[in-house]
């Protein structure tokens, strides 16, 4: 049998070309193999051959999908490829919908097998794991060896048209689809199984697990914005100058509360970005980018709203562990909410 | 946490370059914003533009408060 040929996707960092100085940077094919490509090449063996890499920045990818999806799309079908794979992109977010979006893209649009990988709290897996097959990474490069162990035998065997395991057998995300199975024993059978355990207090599992929708209804709108009490709350890490209370620039532990009483206009000798993952210099040298301070401010004299509340909020939404976000959130709206604030506007970068 | 705030009874909007993200993560009000390092600013423009700019995109998110919504609602123009 022929080799398998592979085309493969990894953003601008693993591609050698840069960081986020580099994050803008246009889609490019390359032939062979390069960065975390090398790692699929040993495990492929000789089984698949990866013939071209194709290189995209993560931030021009997510601001410019379109245009970034078409030309991703016409330069890996010039290498039609029996197989796509791309990332594993981790905990980074941007490359994590990147990855999705064009694995996506290529199963349906080319209709060959294609698999991508990242943490399960990457905001790509939400948005992707349905359609793909996703590998369970770790959150960081520490875990590329243990997502190329897992990616690069799935690949091969979607490629070979194979049959595929369950999520827990293959180490992929659940796709929420149910596969017909002949079972040993009769299902009334299994579900007292299952029921002594539950009331054991043993571990069991379900057959059909639910699906866990977390939607919140949207609230009743604001009628009398000239009277209204406006909070700015954002995850884009601005703080004042020096990060007084150690923001981390990712997988943030912890989230500001900022006086801004008497001030007109966030500046870059006032305030600063503690956000890593993207590049700071925009928001450094000017705040208002971020949390648009200054504008409020304005608008408050005009009496357009009543009040810009005294305090904001701020955290760094970089890798941060969606517990955590919650966690702080629920303490902020708590603040908030008997500080009398009548709405909130939440900028994220 | 926008999720979070709308669920303590705060009407919020959600000003974000990457839409798709915010309505994975449920916001209900969005506004889509500049780009994903400067959301509410153009580093192109001349400062007055760009603070016209950044205005503009503010009303939008007044606006946004301001509307009646029954489920996710992106506020494109």
């Amino acid at each position: 049998m022929a080799k398998i040929k592979v085309v493969h996707y990894i953003n601008q960092f693993y591609g050698g070309i840069g960081g986020e100085e580099k994050a803008d940077y246009k889609p490019e094919v390359i032939e062979g193999v390069k960065g975390p490509g090398m790692a699929f090449k040993a495990a492929f063996k000789d089984e698949a051959e990866i013939v071209a890499t194709i290189i995209c920045g993560d931030s021009y990818f997510n601001e410019n999908m379109d245009e970034a999806k078409a030309a991703i799309f016409e330069m890996i079908k010039k290498y039609e490829p029996d197989l796509f794979i791309a990332g594993p992109a981790f905990n980074a977010g941007r490359y994590g919908v990147a990855a999705g979006a064009v694995t996506e893209m290529v199963q349906t649009e080319l209709g060959i097998p294609a698999l991508t990988g990242m943490y399960e709290e990457n905001p790509g897996a939400d948005m992707y794991k349905k359609g793909v097959y996703m590998v369970a990474t770790k959150n960081s490069a520490v875990g590329m060896k243990d997502a190329v162990a897992k990616m690069a035998p799935l690949a091969l065997k979607l490629a070979r048209g194979e049959e595929i395991g369950s999520p827990e057998e293959e180490g992929y995300l659940e796709r929420g689809i149910r596969k017909n199975y002949f079972a040993e024993k009769r299902g009334s059978e299994r579900a007292v199984d299952m029921l002594v355990k539950k009331l054991a207090g043993e571990e069991y599992k379900t057959e059909y697990s639910m699906p866990t929708f977390d939607r919140v209804e949207p609230n009743p709108p604001i009628k009398d914005m000239a009277n209204a009490k406006i909070a700015i709350v954002t995850s884009g890490g601005i703080v004042p100058k020096g990060n007084p209370d150690h923001i981390e620039s990712s997988s943030a532990s912890k989230y500001g509360k900022y006086d801004i009483e008497g001030i007109d206009n966030l500046t870059e000798e006032t305030h600063e970005t503690a956000h890593g993952g993207h590049d700071p210099v925009y928001a450094n040298n000017d705040p208002d980018r971020v949390i648009p301070v200054d504008v409020l401010r304005d608008m408050e004299k005009e009496g357009k709203i009543g009040e810009l509340h005294r305090y904001y909020y701020s955290t760094v939404g970089n890798g941060t562990a969606v517990a955590n976000a919650k966690k702080f959130a629920e303490a902020i709206s708590a603040e908030l909410v008997a500080d009398g604030v009548d709405a909130v506007i939440l900028t994220s970068t | 946490m926008v999720k979070e705030i709308e669920r303590a009874g705060l009407p919020v909007v959600h000003m974000c370059t990457v839409t798709p993200i915010s309505l994975t993560v449920g916001a209900n009000r969005i506004v889509p914003a500049i780009a994903i390092p400067h959301p509410l600013g153009n580093p192109a423009l001349e400062f007055d533009e760009e603070k016209a700019l950044r205005r503009k995109l503010v009303e939008k998110a007044l606006r946004a408060l301001q509307t009646e919504v029954s489920e996710q609602t992106v506020f494109e123009d």
